[in-house]
């Protein structure tokens, strides 16, 4: 059974002048102990899917036109904000892309653990700070510096903190937002070789939203590639590294250096995403397309299953042709 | 196993070192004592605090009798800072004055602060239409000159000491409200207020534990700042007879009465601006000692 599904899910932010569509008919569906990775480039509504799914939209400009999101059979878009408070950070929770701006400042880290416990579990003060020396010792720090305050650690400690925040009342659901985008890379395979480690261990799945491939191969069982606010293709990891269909998913890979080869350049998709406030008609992508036809610019494709458990949304893709 | 029984270990020290820190306020005030130029501050503040409240222990003059055979006296050993048009002890006027003027000045810092914090959070933090209305309400404030519109409130209300603090805290609320508005918005757009959100905290938590406490450092700063501020609005309020009337002494009244005598008589201008500037030099050094002090990023 499915943990979590988004259901034709459409955000917009609407302000007196322009009608900005971020998510487009996002459909997902997130298996129980399972890691799906949102991959795309900035601006393709990544991280608005993610705050729609804790409800946490900037309103009023930001509004739900379409969708629903199906949690343990709720709707969570359907809850009451009381109802809502008690899903996010105890069934729900979200590690932030920035660890240095995503702790307060004036609160010792080991406080901000416990503020989580504190708020989901009936329990004593004593052990609240009790599970907040434990969750930190298990992030790989020394219970010790509980005391201490977020500036005190470096970058990679304090993402850490933050994965032990989220962790804390073990959420059966986690977002991480681009959890080592502001890390350098041997802390980021610490920090994911460390999240994969408690995945494993408390059985959670995982929302993983990155740009890098390299990551979503190492760390998910399925992906989804976003575009302009839709997903353009879906599947299991397998499937899509080893056999991507959609003119996009081919250049994100095509965009990635060789390590064999002798490359003088890179192979970048050429132009710019399309302005959210004014998408072109037919399918998204077919202005920086090498592959479009006359039909791209009129057609909307639907996603289509082409192969068992691999979707995509290319009408020529669909048709064969290519 | 081994991990295992270390790791309990660590814990458990853990919580014996917390336990025993615990009371964040001894460490507050070990940091307030650590800083020089703050404890000189807090120490003017105390002594201030401490002649005038026990002005009778310091004096044996009376600020009310006149004595016009001994006016103009320049300071000796019996008035030590001589006396003033009527022949009344200077140094007795100041300490009883200073009654007034740091109780207003404190009251009304109070009163314009906590007014300014609970508008500022609210529409710095709800923003919309409660931000516009609060905001409007602010702009209406403002449009009248402070001086004004303590004028026009302390004429409605009449004159005193309580009704002086009150009308002199309406006018600073704005400006202290607008730094409010400013900071709480530039800290509600940091991450951690979206994820304190994100785990599930109520608007009221938010705002208490993760944003107020972040806006201490602008908010220390203008109170302090509004301290000396208001003593120079309450001699205003005074001269034009609004405020503290005389023969009650007030440091401001007194300052004021001193003006005509500036070129013959010394003492009486400078003994009252001295006092007046002690306090509002004080104030700052204790405003500044407190923003260090609960500024965790200062400790050693």
């Amino acid at each position: 059974m499915s943990l979590l599904e988004i259901r034709n899910l459409s955000i917009h932010f609407v302000s007196h002048k322009q009608d900005i569509a971020a998510v487009n008919g996002v459909d997902l569906t997130i298996e129980k102990g399972k890691t799906m990775g949102l991959v795309g480039e900035t601006g393709a509504g990544k991280t608005t899917t993610a705050l729609g799914i804790l409800n946490l939209i900037q309103k009023p400009q930001g509004r739900f036109l379409s969708g629903e999101i199906i949690y343990k059979g709720r709707d969570l878009l359907k809850l009451s904000e009381d109802e809502m408070r008690k899903v996010r950070g105890k069934e729900i929770s979200m590690i932030f892309q920035d660890p240095m701006t995503a702790l307060n400042p004036i609160l010792p880290v080991g406080e901000q653990i416990a503020e989580v416990i504190r708020l989901h579990e009936k329990c004593s003060d004593a052990e609240a700070e009790k599970k907040s020396l434990q969750m930190l010792e298990m992030v790989g720090i020394r219970a010790e510096r509980s005391g201490e305050y977020p500036h005190q650690f470096s970058g990679g400690m304090k993402q850490r903190v933050v994965i032990a925040i989220a962790l804390a009342c073990n959420p059966s659901f986690l977002i991480a937002d681009e959890p080592t985008t502001a890390l350098d890379v041997t802390i980021q395979a610490q920090v994911l070789e460390m999240m994969a480690d408690l995945r494993n261990r408390f059985g959670t799945s995982m929302l993983l939203i990155t740009h890098d491939l390299g990551i979503v191969a190492e760390n998910c069982d399925d992906v989804a590639i976003m575009y302009a606010g839709e997903i353009i293709e879906i599947g299991t990891l397998e499937r899509i590294f080893h056999n991507p269909k959609h003119p996009y998913t081919l250049g994100l890979f095509g965009s990635i250096p060789s390590l064999d080869k002798d490359e003088d350049r890179l192979h970048p998709i050429p132009g710019l995403m399309p302005d959210p406030a004014a998408l072109p008609r037919g399918c998204k992508f077919h202005e920086r397309c090498d592959r479009a036809c006359e039909a791209c610019s009129e057609l909307i494709q639907e996603l289509v299953e082409i192969e068992p458990g691999h979707k995509v949304r290319c009408h020529r893709v669909v048709k064969g042709e290519i | 196993m081994l991990k295992r029984k270390k790791r309990n270990e660590a814990i458990e020290n853990a919580l014996a070192d917390m336990a025993r820190h615990k009371g964040g306020g001894s460490e507050f005030i070990q940091r307030m004592l650590r800083n020089k130029t703050g404890m000189i501050g807090t120490c003017i503040c105390f002594v201030l605090i401490i002649l005038c409240a026990g002005a009778p222990i310091f004096t044996k003059w009376d600020p009310y009798e006149q004595s016009l055979a001994s006016k103009f006296i320049l300071p000796n050993m019996e008035h030590i800072m001589g006396t003033d048009d009527f022949g009344r002890d200077l140094w007795c006027r100041l300490l009883y004055g200073g009654r007034y003027s740091l109780l207003i000045a404190l009251g009304s810092a109070v009163i314009s602060t906590v007014a300014g914090l609970v508008l500022g959070s609210c529409a710095g933090y709800f923003g919309g239409k409660t931000d516009l209305i609060i905001t409007r309400f602010l702009d209406i404030i403002q449009a009248i000159p402070g001086l004004l519109l303590a004028i026009a409130i302390s004429s409605a209300l009449g004159s005193g000491p309580f009704n002086t603090m009150l009308a002199i805290a309406i006018g600073n609320i704005a400006g202290g409200a607008r730094i409010m508005r400013s900071t709480v918005l530039s800290i509600r757009g940091n991450e951690f207020v979206e994820a304190a959100k994100a785990t599930g905290s109520r608007d009221a938590r938010i705002i208490f534990v993760h944003i107020l406490p972040n806006t201490i450092a602008p908010l220390a700063i203008n109170a302090s700042m509004g301290i000396g501020g208001s003593i120079g609005a309450i001699s205003g309020l005074s001269f034009i007879g609004l405020g503290v009337q005389p023969p009650t002494p007030e440091w401001g009244s007194i300052l004021a009465v001193g003006k005509t005598y500036i070129r013959d008589f010394w003492p009486i201008v400078l003994f009252p601006a001295l006092f007046i500037a002690l306090t509002i030099f004080g104030f700052n050094l204790f405003g500044d000692a407190l923003r260090d002090a609960l500024d965790p990023k200062m400790r050693d």
